[in-house]
């Protein structure tokens, strides 16, 4: 328990140090907010859909969910360059123990960055309708975390080096944001990209945090929960035992 | 006295390649022990082996009586390793580097602080202990690990290469420390160079490796006696040769090339 916490910790002494990190990685969902809500707002509300920030805010939340997220997991890449990951590989530790802590942390991170753009979005004019469901959102949030930190993970022990990053933000977690209904409702897309979406993760999440936020959903809630909790338990499992192949 | 390390028949191979070609030798508890060799010669998977962060092909290895390969984690307790690499979390303090360790190494909460305070000390880095081991000289870095090394107590101390690339006032001082400590706890000290007097004049033992083999195990002056030369390293390329080593990528940096090719 005690090695779960001791690298649970620092993740977050590594987040709140990085200063730059912490500010560099509020721009993108910025961006999006700015962009976006302004650009296609009106177009939006002509369409009958009603306010575009009401819509996009829990999209740009599951953003910075989901890219802190995945960067946290693939940080064990890191360690393993500059030689930390032996440290901890070398402990008398379980490689589960590293991994969870890993993950919790990693999650955790993710998920204070999530609470940041929500922060954000309510400056552009999101607003939450039920107070009472926030703690249901706050739970989406974290197992969307929880699920990309791992999948992070997982990709960082089968990659020996940063060469193939590029290839995971372009044809992983770029797909899996556009495609996620984060940005558009899914309701009503061409019946290719329906059957896409709902075989991308982020989906149920964007889904589950748009719906106990503003109480509109594609999949309903129950289902939105189902599949995160599913998914990042597999995860985690996959995960682990990837990382336990991971040799120093 | 009774062998704290024992390692019989150690092979490793990866792929088509053998890096280390059924090794056997034994340190019996409170020696300081080197390995000495050219590049290559296997040094470093051996260690590896040891401190269970490689598999062996085959072979068995004892360490404080407990078998490394059946019982890694029970293993992982009794030794300390500095690597040759800095293993150091640059973000983070001397302080909390040492904090970490102490905690993945269960070492009892009383007992943290005063511990932490000891080694840092015993290694002229207290009053460094609050800044960021990215602001350290590499000689700083590496008493940083000798001392985080020795954080748990432990039995035995493994070190690659310790003091390479570093200057001779921090390599005589960390030879100080590891020595003094020897003489008062009694710790087993397992180290790998390639400096000849650095072997001759601190390891009570030497094992001279080359190509995956060990050749000869002995004194520096059995070593000498044997080969009839003057020096070790006269010794030294009597029993290895004296052909230039391109230096080799070592076995797992072949089976990482290996993977690139399929992957890009």
């Amino acid at each position: 328990m005690s090695a779960i916490y001791i690298l649970w910790k620092r993740e977050l002494i590594r987040y709140f140090r990085s200063r730059a990190r912490l500010v560099g990685s509020l721009g993108q969902p910025l961006l999006f907010l700015v962009a976006l809500g302004f650009g296609l707002g009106p177009v939006f509300q002509k369409a009958g859909q009603g306010n575009y920030f009401q819509f996009l805010g829990p999209g740009v939340v599951c953003m910075g969910i989901l890219f802190t997220g995945v960067f946290a997991g693939i940080q064990v890449i890191w360690d393993r360059q500059f030689g930390f990951l032996k440290e901890t590989l070398v402990a008398p530790v379980s490689r589960f123990e590293i991994m969870f802590g890993k993950a919790l942390g990693g999650a955790t991170v993710a998920f204070l960055q999530g609470c940041f753009v929500l922060v954000l979005s309510m400056i552009f004019g999101f607003r939450v309708q039920n107070i009472l469901m926030i703690p249901l959102a706050l739970a989406a949030m974290f197992l969307i975390a929880l699920f990309f930190t791992g999948l992070g993970i997982s990709i960082a022990s089968v990659l020996e080096d940063m060469q193939g990053f590029q290839l995971i933000m372009n044809f992983v977690v770029q797909p899996v944001f556009f495609l996620s209904g984060a940005l558009f409702p899914l309701a009503g897309v061409v019946s290719a990209l329906s059957v896409i979406s709902s075989f991308d993760p982020l989906s149920y999440g964007v889904d589950a945090v748009r719906g106990s936020l503003t109480g509109v959903t594609h999949f309903g809630l129950v289902t939105d929960f189902a599949v995160l909790i599913i998914l990042s338990s597999l995860v985690l499992a996959i995960g682990s035992y990837l990382f336990s192949k991971v040799e120093a | 006295m009774e062998d704290i390390i024992n390692a019989q028949n150690l092979t490793k191979t990866f792929g088509s390649f053998t890096a280390v070609n059924n090794v056997s030798f034994n340190v019996p508890k409170g020696e300081i022990f080197a390995f000495l060799g050219p590049n290559g010669a296997g040094k470093t998977t051996t260690i590896k082996m040891l401190t269970t962060l490689l598999r062996p092909t085959a072979g068995t290895i004892r360490l404080n009586g407990i078998d490394a390969i059946a019982n890694p984690e029970k293993a992982r307790k009794t030794f300390g390793i500095v690597f040759q690499d800095p293993s150091l979390d640059d973000e983070l303090t001397a302080m909390e580097n040492m904090e970490f360790h102490a905690v993945l190494y269960k070492v009892p909460k009383r007992e943290l602080k005063e511990r932490v305070a000891k080694f840092l000390n015993f290694v002229e880095l207290w009053d460094r202990r609050n800044d960021l081991v990215k602001t350290f000289s590499g000689g700083m870095k590496r008493r940083l690990e000798i001392a985080r090394g020795l954080l748990h107590k432990p039995e035995i101390l493994f070190l690659d290469e310790p003091t390479q690339g570093l200057d001779p006032q921090t390599r005589n001082k960390i030879w100080e420390y590891l020595q003094n400590l020897n003489k008062e706890t009694k710790i087993t000290v397992f180290f790998t160079t390639h400096y000849m007097e650095e072997a001759q004049q601190i390891a009570q033992r030497i094992a001279i490796m080359d190509r995956g083999k060990i050749i000869e195990v002995g004194t520096a002056a059995t070593l000498m006696e044997q080969t009839k030369t003057k020096s070790l390293e006269e010794a030294f390329l009597k029993l290895t040769g004296t052909a230039i080593r391109d230096e080799e990528a070592s076995g797992i940096d072949k089976l990482r090339g290996h993977g690139r090719m399929w992957r890009s």
